[in-house]
């Protein structure tokens, strides 16, 4: 056997040095007249665990939705693993992109009718042809990863939100997808439970080499996680939207000069002019 | 990464070896690799029971949580091993071996405590009661609302009444009609057929107007009624629970009862008489088309008509509406207000509201007519 991840990414640590498995190239988004962002452009690698940040309203949440296909970019390109999801080809693309990402949302988006083991089966059931006992044994591994194994038969009703969103980290996580897409994992959330869905990220990009975009502005969890990061900034003037720092966000904390950049990492007020 | 289009490139030989068993895994042990080799590798293990098992993944191209998951249930299959001895897993990359730990650390950490107890018998009677004592309670605290009312007047907005008034009744209006007109049609012409026998046909308006003034009028509404609006009332205050809207009104020192209770329950007492009117109308003017089909002067049918039901009948009838409308709405918003979390109990509230207005609707009339014909009526 080859020392190899599962899939043809190899896990190695090293961004920058990999190919990128996600490409996003001058991406704007206006809802009517109002611009939310404009021109952002980054690549992910492949095992990279990457944030993208940035004060609320700024279209952290709405660049993710572009990334997943959910909302197709007002201009510029989006390549997941290869595929293009935008433009004329654009549905072909997400169809096939949507078989390498797995998704969280911010609220789990767990279905209320199902236990936390049958959410989880649901993709195995669609997508595999294991027996029921298999996606059972499948789905159960996944929960206990998150370490919600002792919550299989509850309802997403009978559970607290960090632990909803820890499942909908095991649904997402249910085909082993090479790519994770996590939205606002850490919000609202305690400390201690926090911290713990850190781990799991760090844990699974290790284990499996498993990339990660995760949008959130939880400057704890951002310095504990990410490789690197872009931030958003509100498109407040009509010149204004759009990425104003990529980068280690341990450094951008220390040595940006932007000032957007150092109020947001020393959770300062911007001056009135700024 | 794992999926139906990868199907097909996993691949398990079952060797038989000195002592044992070796189960040779090749290609990509993900989902859709695990999917394929689950059953064979099952079988295989089972078989093995008691002797030697390998597994081995040297020729594995992909591992990935499936595969491990594959791996535990198969040693699972295997069946408990002697002490000390161990199922071998040889071929293993380093990367493989740490997922496959990792799968079984989960799986250890899964081991839930069952305490899902069976419920007994006597614990549904139990439940069965705390849900009547729970529908007593209800009313108690809606009489309780409905006293203190005058003292919270600025809590009954009218405007909302007025609005649950229009949804349960004007916008029922034109069901109401098409079902009074059809009903009407449909008793007289299927009691003509046998009543003509008797030479006793022009009588088919009296046993038309009776039903459905006495009757059917009252019933048929509240069944419409039940199923259009006390499901509605179910979901709208359901939703507003599962967002803690009604808790929001309750720490403003707001009495969801008043507010939300009471507009509704008043709007149905005060549009299901008019349904019902609406109904027995719209059912005599089907039975006289039927009537004037088969010949008979319109003037007959008035007089059959008159002589067949007065207005007591008439008012008992409308005074059954307000009863079933109160019933339908309270147990609506009952259902509402005791919904729990999530959009299934939004569902479960919708159903349990129309099951229960339809039962009260009927167990009530039953009532009624009893204490009618004690009185005479």
């Amino acid at each position: 056997m080859q020392p190899e991840a599962p899939h043809a990414a190899a896990p190695a640590r090293a961004p920058g040095t990999k190919p990128p498995i996600i490409r996003v190239d001058q991406a704007s988004q206006r809802f009517g007249t109002r611009l939310i962002f404009r021109d952002v452009s980054f690549a992910v690698a492949a095992s990279e665990v990457f944030v993208i940040l940035g004060g609320s309203g700024c279209g952290k949440s709405t660049l993710m939705n572009q990334m997943i296909g959910l909302l197709p970019p007002t201009s510029g390109t989006i390549e997941i693993a290869g595929h293009r999801i935008t433009g004329p080809d654009g549905l072909t693309g997400r169809q096939a992109a949507q078989r390498v990402f797995g998704v969280m949302f911010q609220s789990g988006a767990l279905f209320g009718s199902m236990t936390l083991l049958e959410n989880v089966m649901l993709p195995l059931e669609m997508f595999t042809d294991l027996p029921a006992e298999g996606r059972a044994a499948v789905a159960q591994v996944k929960l206990g990863l998150v370490g919600l194994g002792y919550a299989a038969e509850l309802l997403p009703a009978e559970i607290s939100g960090g632990m909803a969103k820890r499942a909908g980290i095991a649904r997402a996580m249910a085909l082993d997808p090479p790519i994770l897409f996590l939205d606002e994992p850490s919000a609202g959330l305690d400390p201690v439970t926090s911290a713990g869905l850190d781990r799991l990220i760090l844990d699974l990009r290790q284990d499996l080499g498993v990339t990660f975009v995760v949008v959130t502005h939880e400057l704890a969890s951002i310095l504990a996680i990410a490789d690197r990061c872009v931030m958003l900034d509100a498109a407040a003037m009509p010149d204004a939207g759009g990425v104003i720092a990529e980068g280690d966000p341990r450094v951008l904390r220390d040595e940006s000069t932007d000032p957007k950049v150092h109020a947001f990492f020393h959770r300062e007020m911007l001056a009135a002019a700024a | 990464m794992g999926r139906q289009d990868d199907h097909g490139t996993a691949d398990l030989n079952i060797a038989p070896e000195d002592g044992g068993t070796a189960l040779v895994f090749s290609g990509r042990l993900d989902a859709a690799g695990a999917g394929k080799l689950w059953r064979p590798a099952m079988r295989a293990a089972a078989q093995a029971h008691g002797q030697r098992l390998r597994l081995d993944l040297a020729a594995v191209e992909a591992f990935d949580m499936s595969g491990a998951a594959l791996l535990l249930a198969a040693e699972r299959a295997y069946g408990a091993l002697p002490q000390g001895s161990h199922i071998a897993l040889t071929g293993a990359s380093e990367h493989a071996t740490a997922i496959l730990e990792r799968a079984r650390q989960a799986n250890e950490a899964a081991n839930a405590p069952d305490d899902a107890a069976r419920p007994t018998l006597f614990a549904l009677l139990l439940a069965g009661l705390d849900v009547m004592a729970d529908g007593v309670a209800f009313l108690g605290e809606a009489l309780v609302a409905v006293v203190r009312l005058p003292s919270r007047l600025r809590m009954l907005r009218i405007g909302d009444l007025l609005r649950q008034a229009d949804n349960a009744g004007v916008r029922a209006l034109p069901l109401v009609l098409l079902l009074g007109f059809l009903m009407g049609m449909i008793l007289a012409f299927q009691s003509a057929i046998p009543m003509r026998r008797f030479g006793a046909d022009l009588f088919v308006a009296n046993l038309v107007t009776i039903s459905l003034v006495r009757e059917l009028g009252p019933l048929l509404s509240a069944v419409i009624l039940a199923g259009r609006t006390g499901s509605a009332f179910a979901a709208e205050i359901g939703t507003m629970k599962v967002n803690q809207e009604v808790d929001a009104l309750v720490t403003m020192g707001l009495d969801p009862m008043t507010l939300l209770v009471l507009p509704r329950l008043i709007a149905v007492m005060l549009v299901l008489p008019a349904l019902a009117l609406a109904l027995d109308i719209a059912g005599l003017a089907g039975m006289i088309a039927v009537m004037r089909g088969f010949g008979f002067p319109m003037e007959s049918i008035i007089l059959q008509i008159q002589s067949a039901a007065g207005v007591t009948d008439l008012l008992g009838g409308l005074f059954k509406a307000a009863c079933f409308g109160a019933a339908i709405a309270a147990i609506g918003c009952r259902a509402g207000l005791s919904t729990g979390n999530g959009p299934r109990a939004v569902g479960l509230s919708a159903t349990a509201a129309v099951v229960g207005g339809i039962i009260s609707t009927i167990v009530l009339d039953g009532i009624l007519a009893l204490i009618f014909y004690r009185l005479n009526l």
